[in-house]
């Protein structure tokens, strides 16, 4: 594992680049917070939901559009295995709320100080082995569960991307709206 | 522009259409999709490869990971890796420029509930993100390459993935800190 360590280094400068861009948009949004995030999922705070919704849409809409224009030569589109897929998640929601952070915003929160988030790192990285050894069992008995291969909504039903990026836009947006006016309600009181 | 950048918290429309840019450019420039907790495994693969690298070369998991066409690793310091450890760096140069940068060991929220007591907060730390990057790993990823990434791709299996983990979020937060709304009604929304 250790013969080639390193990946080459414009590789390594672009992810670099990357990160550090996405840690500075991350922790000014705010979403590296502890209260932050476990308040999204008491429903007191829906800054996380509007971080996401907004990245997916803008997001979805240009790497589409690049898609159809040639730009880009293809998608990166996890497999899906629905056991895995959905087992995976109810798992990794308790361990959000329970570490307050997910992995991407407990690094980035160790860099706004955040001392429990170092911890939290240090868990996941035990997490990750234990889970390497428990793959086996997992591979044999969970995950042909659902297997779809790597497919979009898109691709399963037959119709344009477009479709779905304009519901989702449609319904990010009315929830921004909604959400904006509770909130100036809740504000006022 | 000077103003913003000194400010502590952007508006989350402004910082999520941010993030949704930033993927085009990783599709655009490196082919990649925005991701973190792939690299959690390769960390903890090189870890473990310290002690026992045949443990390490027979495990189908590090294999599948990071396993080289022609037998052997793919190199673990990657895009990702790199990606993860800058994290680190780009959130503190925000949260310096912002004024919010500030050492904390236990969180207002997790005290409210819990007490100050810095040992019970880490002991559910370190539980939290062993059982977040198993998750992770089980799901094929975690919020950013299944939630953001893998969404605005519309893949099924992220979706899949987002609405589980927000269905077990609500309820593992409604369990830890109850379902009612109580006080602390500052941010409440959706109070009639």
């Amino acid at each position: 594992m250790f013969e080639h360590f390193f990946a080459d280094p414009k590789t390594i400068a672009l992810g670099a680049v990357t990160g550090l861009v996405f840690g500075f948009l991350l922790q000014k949004a705010g979403v590296t917070r502890y209260n932050t995030i476990v308040n999204q999922f008491r429903f007191r705070d829906f800054t996380v939901l509007k971080v996401m919704l907004t990245a997916i849409v803008v997001g979805a809409v240009g790497v589409y559009a690049m898609l159809q224009m040639g730009m880009i030569k293809g998608l990166s589109v996890k497999g899906a295995e629905l056991a895995m897929n959905a087992g995976g998640g109810a798992i990794f929601g308790v361990g959000m709320v329970l570490l307050g952070y997910c992995p991407g915003t407990a690094l980035a929160a160790i860099g706004q100080g955040s001392r429990d988030a170092i911890v939290g790192v240090g868990g996941a990285l035990v997490g990750a082995a234990v889970y390497a050894e428990a793959y086996p069992f997992l591979s044999r008995t969970l995950e042909p569960i659902g297997k779809l291969g790597k497919v979009t909504f898109a691709d399963v039903t037959h119709a344009s991307p477009w479709w779905f990026i304009a519901g989702l836009a449609v319904v990010a947006i009315g929830l921004f709206v909604v959400l904006e006016r509770h909130e100036k309600r809740a504000n006022h009181a | 522009m000077v103003n913003l950048i000194r400010k502590s918290q952007w508006s989350p429309y402004l910082a999520g259409a941010g993030i949704g840019v930033l993927s085009w450019c990783t599709f655009y420039f490196m082919q990649k999709a925005l991701g973190t907790s792939t690299s959690f495994v390769g960390a903890a693969g090189a870890g473990v490869c310290a002690v026992s690298p045949e443990h390490v070369a027979e495990n189908a998991y590090y294999v599948k990971e990071y396993g080289a066409k022609g037998g052997g690793f793919k190199p673990i310091f990657d895009w990702q890796m790199a990606l993860d450890f800058s994290l680190i760096l780009g959130a503190f140069i925000a949260a310096k420029l912002g004024g919010s940068f500030k050492k904390e060991w236990v969180p207002t929220v997790w005290s409210q509930r819990f007490g100050p007591s810095v040992g019970k907060r880490l002991v559910a730390a370190f539980f939290g993100g062993f059982i977040l990057i198993f998750g992770a790993r089980m799901a094929g990823g975690c919020t950013s390459g299944h939630g953001i990434s893998g969404s605005l791709q519309l893949a099924v299996s992220s979706w899949t993935f987002f609405v589980s983990m927000f269905a077990s979020g609500i309820l593992a937060a409604g369990l830890l800190y109850g379902f009612g709304r109580g006080e602390g009604r500052g941010k409440e929304v959706g109070h009639v």
